[in-house]
């Protein structure tokens, strides 16, 4: 089950992070989770958001090159150990991980993970096999 | 037996008679301004099909100095080289010298090791300053140096022991300047467009050439007594021709690379600026938002395809940013591409 994550380019100029936040923000858009890829001469942002059609259209409608990526938010035992032990799976099934990053808020007691990964399929059917708890759209939305 | 091929004295051609002629035109360029057999000449320009290279490293092979054929990068083994061979004469841009010059330090190596006495100047429009830095701070003689390679290459134009600016060789060449606007022949002292006719050369005829170079021709002699009259400094363009670190750059080169790259929308900006004594290019690009796929990679990717198709075209590798839509200059009418930050000194 994906999940969608905004990607939004951003140029090396000072002050561009913030012009996104400051967007998001003074339109009620909550970003659940968040991080930035960088290069010497550009970044690209991905964030989680609560309302994702809208956050995409205001970031469009104010020339911000913006794309939706498929994620998937993966439940992690919140202890030491815990990620490894789902790296393990993923390792030994061969399923390749692109990039994650944490959300801030947990829906049960576990810790929150986005993952995007080379074969999104493959990996949701690894993850289906070894019980590996994987959190649906809606319930982010309600985060 | 029949067909074996042997060499034969007598196969010396037209041709290569005239590449003879022009060794010698190069050899008396080198010997008016005082390097000898003696000498140890390192030849830093380009070699390849870039005449500056092969150009004078043949006529200086005349004159019967040491040459080594360096050719051009490498500026720890450029440095090296000229300690190790302790090289007297060099062949090379003024904007590479001086940064040669800032590199030393960092190689631990100082003035004394090395034995320049002569620099041979050229490729790119550079100011009495320049020359008088490049002096003071190598302690050596600083001759300048014109040349194009539709009139053979280097030493169309060289200066003698005076400096006073450079002979050019009435022997190989007419010159004339003219107004470009009128195509009128204009007077010695007169700052209008060069243009050059070859006396010496049969495969490519060059009639009445316009060099698109800004300059004039002195009517007053020179102290050394040489009679074929002094070019000035090149003044300017009459085109959008730039010389970036010696190498001649159209931006239509730019332009009709970037248009052929899907990725990219087709508004850009040529930009040029200095990065210590050299010159730096960098190409401005405005991405396709409905190809932003949220890929670090594939955008590195990407700049490195334009960097890469750039090369092959202009033969230096520019610095490539991308940029959002909308974020570069538009211009209404022509658009003022490039923007060219060098201090004009």
């Amino acid at each position: 089950m994906k999940i969608t994550q905004i990607s939004v380019f951003l140029e090396n100029r000072q002050g561009r992070l913030y012009d996104v936040c400051s967007l998001l923000g003074n339109n009620n858009v909550n970003i659940r989770a968040l991080t930035i890829a960088e290069t010497e001469s550009f970044g690209v942002l991905r964030i989680v958001v609560d309302k994702s059609d809208a956050a995409i259209r205001l970031l469009r409608d104010n020339q911000f090159v913006a794309n939706f990526t498929d994620v998937i938010a993966i439940e992690v035992p919140d202890k030491p150990g815990g990620l490894a032990s789902i790296l393990k799976v993923l390792a030994e099934n061969e399923v390749n991980i692109e990039y994650m990053y944490g959300f801030v808020e947990k829906f049960s007691d576990k810790a929150l993970l986005v993952m995007r990964f080379e074969d999104m399929d493959f990996a949701q059917q690894i993850l289906a096999k070894h019980n590996v708890h994987v959190v649906a759209e809606k319930d982010i939305q309600g985060l | 037996m029949a067909d074996v091929p042997f060499w034969n004295r007598e196969i010396e051609t037209a041709e290569r008679s005239r590449l003879q002629e022009l060794q010698l035109q190069r050899l008396k360029t080198i010997v008016g301004t005082g390097a000898t057999a003696d000498d140890v000449f390192q030849n830093m320009m380009t070699y390849g099909l870039f005449t500056g290279g092969l150009g004078l490293h043949y006529g200086a092979e005349r004159v019967g100095m040491t040459v080594i054929p360096i050719g051009g990068g490498n500026t720890k083994r450029q440095i090296q080289t000229m300690k190790d061979f302790q090289t007297t004469v060099v062949h090379i841009t003024p904007s590479y010298l001086l940064h040669i010059h800032s590199r030393m330090d960092e190689d631990g190596i100082c003035r004394k090791d090395l034995a320049l006495r002569k620099a041979f100047i050229g490729a790119e429009p550079h100011s009495e300053n320049t020359r008088r830095k490049l002096q003071d701070l190598l302690q050596i003689d600083a001759y300048n140096s014109y040349g194009l390679s539709e009139l053979n290459g280097p030493g169309v134009a060289f200066e003698c022991v005076c400096k006073k600016d450079m002979h050019l060789w009435e022997d190989s060449y007419i010159a004339e300047v003219i107004d470009s606007q009128t195509g009128e022949v204009l007077r010695d002292g007169q700052e209008g467009e060069l243009v050059l006719t070859n006396l010496v050369r049969r495969a490519m005829p060059t009639l009445r050439y316009h060099t698109r170079d800004l300059a004039f021709l002195y009517p007053e002699g020179c102290d050394c007594g040489r009679t074929h009259r002094r070019l000035s400094r090149i003044l300017g363009r009459t085109d959008d021709m730039l010389i970036i670190n010696g190498v001649n750059v159209f931006p239509s080169q730019i332009e009709e690379k970037i248009m052929k790259i899907p990725e990219v929308a087709t508004n850009y900006q040529i930009y040029i600026d200095k990065k210590g004594a050299l010159d730096r290019l960098t190409v401005k690009v405005e991405i396709y938002p409905k190809l932003f796929l949220g890929e670090v990679a594939k955008l590195e990717a990407l700049r490195n395809k334009i960097r890469e198709e750039l090369q092959a075209s202009i033969t230096i590798a520019p610095v490539v940013e991308l940029h959002e839509p909308g974020s570069l200059p538009v211009f209404e009418g022509k658009a003022k591409r490039v923007v060219d930050k060098r201090p004009k000194d």
